[in-house]
This record gives C-alpha cells, structure tokens and sequence, in this order.
C-alpha cells in the first residue's frame, strides 16, 4: 500500500514537520504555560486570600475566558484588535492568547487545590510567628502545587496539542506546515496521520516527565 | 503572667463563650476540663487570635489588648510570646520534623539558620525524637507528631504554651508518651493552660482547674481539691460521667 512515492514524502516531511515542532509548538507551549502559571497563582491567591476588588476582577476574568472558544479568543486578539489600532506578530498575539486562556483554567486547578489544604496548616504557621504571606509561600502554596501537580500536566499536555489552533492565525507550527506540504503533495491521510504521531511522541515524553515529577513530588507523602 | 477577662464569642446565634474569665500564673500548669461544646477550643483560640472573640480583654504580660479590636502587629508580638499546640497537630506536612521546629524561627524570626537548627535539634532531643530529624510528618505515629509540634512551639521560648486536647487524637497507647513530655515541660515550670480530658493529667500534673460548661467557668480551683471535694452538683455529676478515665496516665 505504501508505494515508493509516499514513503518518500513521509520521511522527507518527518524533518520538516519536526522543526516547526521544536522551534514553534514546543517553544509556544513552554512560553504561554509558564506565564499561565504565574496568572494563575495570582488569580488563585486573590480569590483564596478574598482581596477585594481583586477577588471580583479575578472571577470575572476566569468566568469570561472559560465561557468563550479558545479560536474566537484567537481571532479576536489577531483579527479584531487591529480595527482599534492594536496589531500583535502572529506569535506573539498566540503567546498572549494560549497564556490568558490558560492562565484560567489552571488558575481553578490551584484554587481547588489551596482550599484543599487544611486550615490548621495556615493556623499553625501564624501561631509559631508566620506572616499570612509566609505561610502562603513556605507552607499552603507548596502543598496546594503539590496535589495540582497532576491536573496541571494533564493541562500542559492538552494546550501542545491546542496549539495547532495557532494555524489559524497564520502562525507556522506543525499542524500548519503539514498543511502546506498536503497541499503540494495531496496526500492528506498519511501526513496528517503523520504530524498526528508526531504530536503523539510529544504528549507521550511530557507524560513520562510527569509520571518522574510525581514520584519525586512524592517524597514526603501527602 | 495571663489573664483573660469576660470574653463572649458567639457562631451566628449560637453563644460559645459567655462572659469567661480565668488567669494563668508564671510557672503555672492550668487544666480546662468541660463537656463536649463547652467552648474549651473556642476559648483557647480566641486567646491566641485564631478566632476573633466579640468582646473582651487580655492582659499578656501587664499588658491590656482588646480581644475583639487588635493589630496585626500587636497579635504577631503576642504570638511570639506564645506556642500553641493543636488537637490533630497540624504539623507542616511538607517539612520534616527538623524543618517544622526551625520554620517559624528562621522564617518567621529571621534567625540565622544554623542557629535554628541548633535550637531544633535541642528541642527533638527533648521531646525525645533526635533520631527522627528528617521524617516527614506521614513517616511520623501520632505520638510522635504530637511530640514534634510540642518541640515546634518549645523552640520559640514561648512564655505559655496553650494545648488544645494534645492526646485526643491518639492511640490510648501513644498518649503516655505526650503526657510524660508534657509532665517533663510543667516540671522545668513552663507555663501551660492546657484543655484535657485526661483527669490524671489534670489531678496529677496541673496546680488548677477550670471546669467549664455552656460558655460559662462552672468551677475552678486547686486541682488536689478540686477531684477530692467538687463543690457544684454539675462537676460531680461530670466527674462521674468521666471517671472511666481517671487514674490512666499522668
Ligand atoms: N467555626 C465555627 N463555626 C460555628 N460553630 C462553631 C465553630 N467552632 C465551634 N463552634 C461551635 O461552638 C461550640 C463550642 O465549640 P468548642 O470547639 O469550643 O467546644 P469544646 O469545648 O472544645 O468541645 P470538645 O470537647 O468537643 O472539643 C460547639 O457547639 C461548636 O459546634
Ligand atoms: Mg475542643
């Protein structure tokens, strides 16, 4: 079944659909994660530590991210805000989108995970000369990252494969490449089966890390 | 050294603490005893500012503060004076046993650490537990948790130490060992206000009693008289209810 001809293109496309793979998915994915983490320790704290103001400005940035397609969000930032003046490179308006979005959706991870953390932990730091801010750091924070660590993975690796949505705004990632090399070569099962594994092989080396990451975490045993 | 004056602390329509004064005097071991819902807990962590009481006044040292109306800074300078010893422990349970006695002092105090793990080590030995220095809190019995957070509040040099049912949670076989740690503490003269339902602890370690019900200091006084000659009707009929524990540990 597979000829001469298309076992060719497949290899020949391997590299090419890899590159785009480390030098876009990969650094895309690493970047938005990262500055989603720190949105959503700080939208978790605010609503956790109940800042006012904050804790309402929180709520309604979680409610409206989650409520809304990550490709309308996409679209919006790269296609919309231009008509206000406000143009962003294509992978730089991805990085802002995929970071906002998923900032959201980890941010109720941590919460969870803070409000799981027994009270008696905060109380007992104040009581042996803790500031609320050091307990936070030192104490809750830790153990709350701790029990989120596996649902966070499990977002880490859904926003890899989210961002072939990056296409869409003409960012030149895997899935994007694949298309243009199914359209010179109209084969689109193989190579989309291709790219597919690709993003398999990803997933699969992050869920071994996290599966390292956990049995580390593990050692004091909560 | 500590005195409590007329505190009231009501959940919403429910009145925990109605009016409760009691002292405690240097070098003093003071037990609270009561029924369950008496507001022993609810007493204790009003003292420590863990709950905010709705009226009432503490004096710490000869100073007055205000129960319900207080800064953070005056409750941060009270705590520093003060340990407080939980029901269920309630050590950190990301740090190892070393870690929770040095966290507040090196953390909180802005000790050197080496320092702190000199006075960490000091207070593990005490309780007993050198060797356990780098078990995390779940490698650690109940026994020996409870002992690790009498070290963690023993290392900050408190002026008192307030024990909130220390041996509640344990085995009937671990709780010797908290007692006997706790009896070494009252015979060097720390200063201890401790809620207990062991009576043999209360008859044989404490100087007094407080005998609580309803929000409401019942009875109090030297403990030898106290279980000898109850004088309420409602601490007799208690004593009686109680006394499958008496005579154990002490
Ligand atoms: N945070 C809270 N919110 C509402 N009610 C509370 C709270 N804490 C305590 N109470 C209530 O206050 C009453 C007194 O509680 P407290 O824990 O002080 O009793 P206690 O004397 O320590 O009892 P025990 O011997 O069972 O520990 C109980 O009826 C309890 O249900
Ligand atoms: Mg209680």
């Amino acid at each position: 079944m597979i000829d001469q001809r298309l076992f060719e293109i497949l290899v020949d496309s391997f590299g090419k659909i890899l590159i785009p793979g480390l030098t876009i998915t990969i650094p895309l994915t690493a970047i938005s994660f990262s500055i989603a983490l720190v949105i959503a320790v700080a939208t978790a704290m605010v609503q956790f530590a109940n800042v006012k103001v904050l804790k309402q400005i929180a709520r309604f940035y979680v409610w409206v991210i989650r409520g809304t397609p990550l490709l309308v969000q996409l679209f919006v930032v790269f296609y919309g805000l231009p008509n206000v003046g406000i143009i962003i490179d294509p992978f730089p308006a991805a990085v802002l989108v995929f970071s906002i979005n998923e900032g959201a959706y980890c941010a109720e991870t941590i919460r969870a995970a803070l409000e799981a953390v027994p009270a008696g932990q905060m109380e007992a730091g104040q009581c042996v000369g803790m500031t609320y801010l050091q307990v936070m750091r030192r104490i809750v924070l830790p153990q709350a990252l701790r029990t989120a660590f596996p649902t966070l993975s499990n977002s880490l690796i859904a926003m890899v494969k989210d961002t072939s949505l990056a296409a869409n705004i003409t960012v030149v990632e895997m899935f994007m490449t694949t298309q243009q090399i199914v359209a010179r070569t109209y084969e689109p099962l193989a190579l989309y089966i291709e790219v597919g594994l690709i993003y398999l092989l990803f997933c699969t080396i992050l869920t071994k890390i996290q599966r390292a990451g956990e049995k580390r975490l593990n050692t004091y045993g909560v | 050294m500590l005195e409590i004056k007329d505190i009231h602390k009501a959940f919403g329509e429910l009145e925990v603490l109605r009016g409760v004064n009691i002292h405690v005097d240097k070098g003093e071991v003071v037990a609270i005893l009561g029924p369950s819902g008496s507001g022993k807990t609810t007493l204790l962590r009003c003292a420590n500012f863990l709950e905010k009481a709705d009226a009432g006044t503490l004096i710490f040292d000869g100073e007055e503060f205000s129960l319900n109306h207080i800064s953070k800074k005056e409750i941060a300078r009270i705590r520093r004076k003060t340990g407080f010893v939980f029901q269920n422990y309630n050590l950190f349970r990301n740090k190892t046993a070393l870690e929770n006695v040095t966290e507040g002092l090196i953390i909180g105090r802005k000790m050197p650490k080496t320092q702190a793990v000199e006075i960490g080590k000091r207070a593990l030995e005490k309780v007993g537990l050198s060797d356990r220095c780098d078990y995390y809190p779940s490698q650690l019995s109940g026994g020996q948790q409870q002992r690790v957070a009498i070290a963690r509040a023993l290392a900050a040099e408190p002026e008192i130490i307030y024990f909130d049912e220390p041996t509640s949670a344990l085995d009937p076989e671990l709780t010797g060992e908290v007692l006997s740690v706790m009896r070494q503490l009252a015979d060097e003269g720390m200063t201890m206000l401790v809620v207990t339902h062991e009576m043999g602890f209360a008859r044989n370690v404490s100087n007094r009693v407080i005998f609580m019900e309803h929000g409401k200091v019942v009875e109090e006084g030297n403990s030898k008289e106290f279980f000898a000659n109850p004088r309420e009707e409602r601490t007799r009929e208690f004593l009686r209810t109680i006394s499958g524990h008496m005579g154990s540990a002490d």
